[in-house]
């Protein structure tokens, strides 16, 4: 049996996102920009997606910005706002347990004069809201928060955060990385006080290479390639048509099935999390209920490195990630982990399994047998 | 511009009766080497020269890549063959060589000419100064410099008539396929490509062992060791790759041995393997990346204690050298970028904290007892599973 439980690195695409990608890549291929009807034709791509996704979220078409995933969008966020709101201040907020697509352009910024403040986070990866209230001052540009943590799933509460920032310092702007909250997560923008949303494509069954900044109309931000003006001069360059239509069908697709996909989803964590409940020695880090995110579980399995479980899985068709598969190439170990007190010797002995809508009980029921006998087996070998 | 190169080789120019054996090997694998290059080459060979040339369009630079690939070659000058070979006519030749090359006519040259062919009607230094003269009423400001020149005009007359005034260096060594082979045991490290590199330096077939420790070291490690043996496939022609699942062998020497111990007895059966391998392939010596000291493992007592189980010569060519030797070497040959990257190989998965670095031979014997009822059977089955693939140059 085979089971992809790798779902927070990147999902398989859906059909008809496929299908509507071809069409655009060999019936309609013309640029959008042109003035004839290939032009055109190509342009509804666009529109439509621009829509579906737009209505996804309770917010206007006009506030969607197609980028080419995840990474961009938190980078135009970020380097963006802090570029056109320089005179305003140069203080920034955000989290110890972010994303490098986060955690990256904080450190390009602090480099460039910036101040970033990075908030704690308690044993189960929920930021500090106390600690929040007294940083945001008059001197805050911006506050850039994860939704869902994508190594242990905590879910972050974006509601209390945006009431402190409004309260405040009410210039402040408030962005959220909602790549491995959305679709499984229903955000409403508006009534959160989100100014900018980062989404990716290939989180959602769409494909790689998408995805989507929501910038609340009004607010501007600074471009990250400049060009032919595309994307209202925020993002040049030729639009990736194929992508969008791909993006658009797998947002259609999973903001209508988000209940039935969320129940799904909590029900085979719960399945697994009870099922390898008899392994001797492992911990689920972060909280396990209704108030973690519903697709992801990380295990420590303390005595086993990481990458030998995972290659060991792998021989039994099971996909997993160690840490973050974004970070796992890198020996240094995650920060999220270390900021939540995982102990040392399971930082080391973390892996992530993160499931999909094309899981099933029989996958995750195997997933937990082949986890319980290997565990035991590799335990025998272990460094001395 | 140029249409043709003159190769030098010289070690293999001395070996008497040999020497056609090397210079058909050289010629050989200059083919084969050329044979990866868009256009269509001519290998030739004439007294203690090979001469090759284009017959269509070719690249240039991509052309002298490959033949500073091949070892034996020492020298590689781009040249002009001509068949002209009455004095004057060659002269006004040379004199428009000289015009379309440099765009300069302010340097320091001399001319040095080889005449092999003793029927030519004027001898070595005849034309060395007639040439020159006639150079310099062309070129009123030039100089001429025997001791320093700037540009060494070369003029040899043999059956071909050739001049040439550049020069590439090449490796040196002698060509791959004479000097029998010789069964290299390749880890992904930085050292163990380099020792096969070198061993084939010295006209060295090669062959390797990869052992391979799933599910403690990835299938990433695996296609990073297929890479570095093309890296060196470059230089030493394909190479037949045994990769050994190792991992049964290894938890058994874990689990019934002490663990200070390990590596020390893990890399006895690693030459075993090895050995069997070397039957097979009829290598005459096994080649790895050891240098005294580096670590534990290389301490002249663990290298005495490992050496023991062999009955081939194990060839050691950076025993002498300091790791940044190594990596110096390795950046040259081009394996350093792929060699650094972070996959675990076997050896280090399970090294003990304070690994043994002064095991004595008797005391290792004896522990090694303790696997006597099982190592044999895992040791055959390693070397019955063991996957063979040819790792070639990629085009």
């Amino acid at each position: 049996m085979e089971a992809y439980l790798d779902n927070s690195a990147t999902t398989r695409c859906l059909d008809a996102a496929v299908e509507k990608m071809t069409e655009a890549l060999t019936v309609n291929f013309g640029n959008p920009s042109s003035l004839h009807m290939k032009g055109v034709d190509a342009e509804e791509y666009l529109k439509e997606a621009r829509h579906n996704i737009a209505k996804s979220l309770g917010v206007s078409d006009k506030e969607i910005y197609f980028t080419s995933g995840g990474s961009e969008s938190n980078n135009t966020a970020i380097i963006g706002t802090a570029e056109v709101r320089k005179r305003y201040g140069n203080k920034i907020i955000t989290t110890s347990v972010e994303h490098a697509s986060v955690k990256n352009p904080m450190r390009y910024l602090t480099e460039h004069g910036y101040e970033v403040v990075y908030l704690n986070v308690d044993e189960n990866g929920i930021i500090d809201l106390e600690q929040l209230r007294n940083e945001v001052d008059e001197n805050t540009i911006l506050v850039s928060i994860m939704h869902v943590n994508n190594e242990i799933g905590a879910i972050e509460p974006i509601e209390e955060v945006s009431k402190i920032i409004k309260e405040k310092n009410p210039e402040c702007l408030f962005h959220v990385d909602a790549i491995q909250s959305y679709g499984k997560i229903k955000i409403r923008p508006k009534e959160l006080g989100i100014d900018f949303l980062s989404v990716s494509g290939h989180k959602i069954n769409g494909p790689k290479g998408s995805g989507f900044l929501f910038v609340k109309d009004g607010d501007r931000l600074a471009p990250r390639i400049y060009g032919g003006g595309q994307e209202k001069g925020l993002r040049s360059g030729t639009e990736n048509v194929p992508a969008i239509a791909g993006l658009g069908v797998a947002a259609k697709y999973a903001d209508e099935h988000l209940e039935e996909h969320r129940e799904k989803f909590y029900s085979l964590k719960e399945r697994f999390i009870n099922a390898i409940s008899g392994i001797e020695d492992i911990h689920i880090n972060g909280k396990t209920g209704r108030d973690s995110a519903p697709q992801i579980i990380s295990v420590s399995v303390y005595g086993v490195r990481a990458e030998v479980l995972l290659h060991a899985l792998e021989d039994k068709g099971i996909y997993v990630s160690s840490g973050s598969a974004c970070s796992s190439n890198h020996p240094s170990q995650s920060s999220t982990l270390q900021s939540i007190h995982v102990k040392r010797e399971a930082l080391d002995s973390t892996v992530r399994f993160s499931l999909g809508i094309f899981n099933t009980e029989e996958q995750i029921d195997y997933a937990a047998k082949t986890l319980s006998e290997l565990v035991p087996q590799l335990r025998r070998f272990t460094r001395k | 511009m140029y249409k043709a190169f003159l190769i030098k080789y010289g070690e293999i120019g001395i070996k008497g009766k040999n020497r056609r054996l090397f210079e058909d090997a050289l010629i050989k694998n200059i083919k084969i080497a050329l044979d990866r290059v868009e256009g269509e080459f001519e290998v030739t060979r004439e007294q203690g020269r090979v001469y090759v040339e284009a017959k269509s369009e070719f690249d240039y630079d991509r052309t002298v890549e490959a033949l500073r690939k091949v070892f034996g070659i020492v020298e590689i000058c781009p040249a002009c063959l001509t068949e002209t070979r009455d004095f004057e006519d060659l002269a006004k030749e040379i004199i428009e060589f000289i015009d379309r090359t440099y765009e300069k006519k302010d340097f320091t040259f001399k001319v040095f000419a080889k005449r092999a062919d003793k029927k030519y009607p004027m001898n070595s230094m005849e034309i060395n100064v007639e040439l020159g003269s006639r150079i310099l009423d062309a070129f009123p400001d030039l100089k001429v410099d025997v001791h320093k020149p700037e540009i060494e005009l070369n003029v040899e007359i043999r059956e071909v008539v050739s001049y040439y005034s550049e020069s590439i260096k090449g490796l040196g060594g002698m060509p791959v396929g004479t000097n029998g082979s010789a069964m290299l045991l390749l880890s992904g490290g930085i050292d163990s490509p380099v020792a096969g590199y070198m061993v084939a330096k010295r006209g060295v077939k090669i062959d390797a062992v990869y052992f391979h420790a799933p599910p403690y070291t990835s299938e990433r490690a695996k296609k990073k060791v297929i890479d570095l043996c093309r890296i060196v496939s470059e230089y030493a022609g394909p190479i037949r790759l045994h990769i050994v699942n190792f991992t049964d062998t290894q938890l058994e020497i874990y689990e019934k041995c002490p663990h200070d111990q390990l590596t020390i007895i893990m890399r006895r059966y690693m030459m075993k393997i090895a050995e069997a391998f070397a039957d097979k392939d009829g290598s005459l010596g096994l080649v790895t990346g050891e240098s005294i000291g580096q670590v534990a493992s290389q301490t002249m007592h663990s290298m005495f204690v490992t050496n023991e189980v062999c009955k081939y010569p194990v060839y050691r060519p950076l025993i002498g050298f300091d790791k940044q030797e190594i990596i110096e070497k390795s950046l040259e040959i081009g394996t350093y970028e792929t060699s650094i990257l972070p996959f675990e190989d076997c050896c280090t998965i399970f090294v003990a904290k304070h690994p043994e670095t002064k095991p004595r031979l008797n005391i290792i014997k004896k522990n090694e007892e303790n696997l006597n009822d099982t190592i044999d059977a895992l040791v055959q089955t390693a070397i019955d599973t063991t996957e063979t693939i040819v790792v070639e140059p990629e085009d």
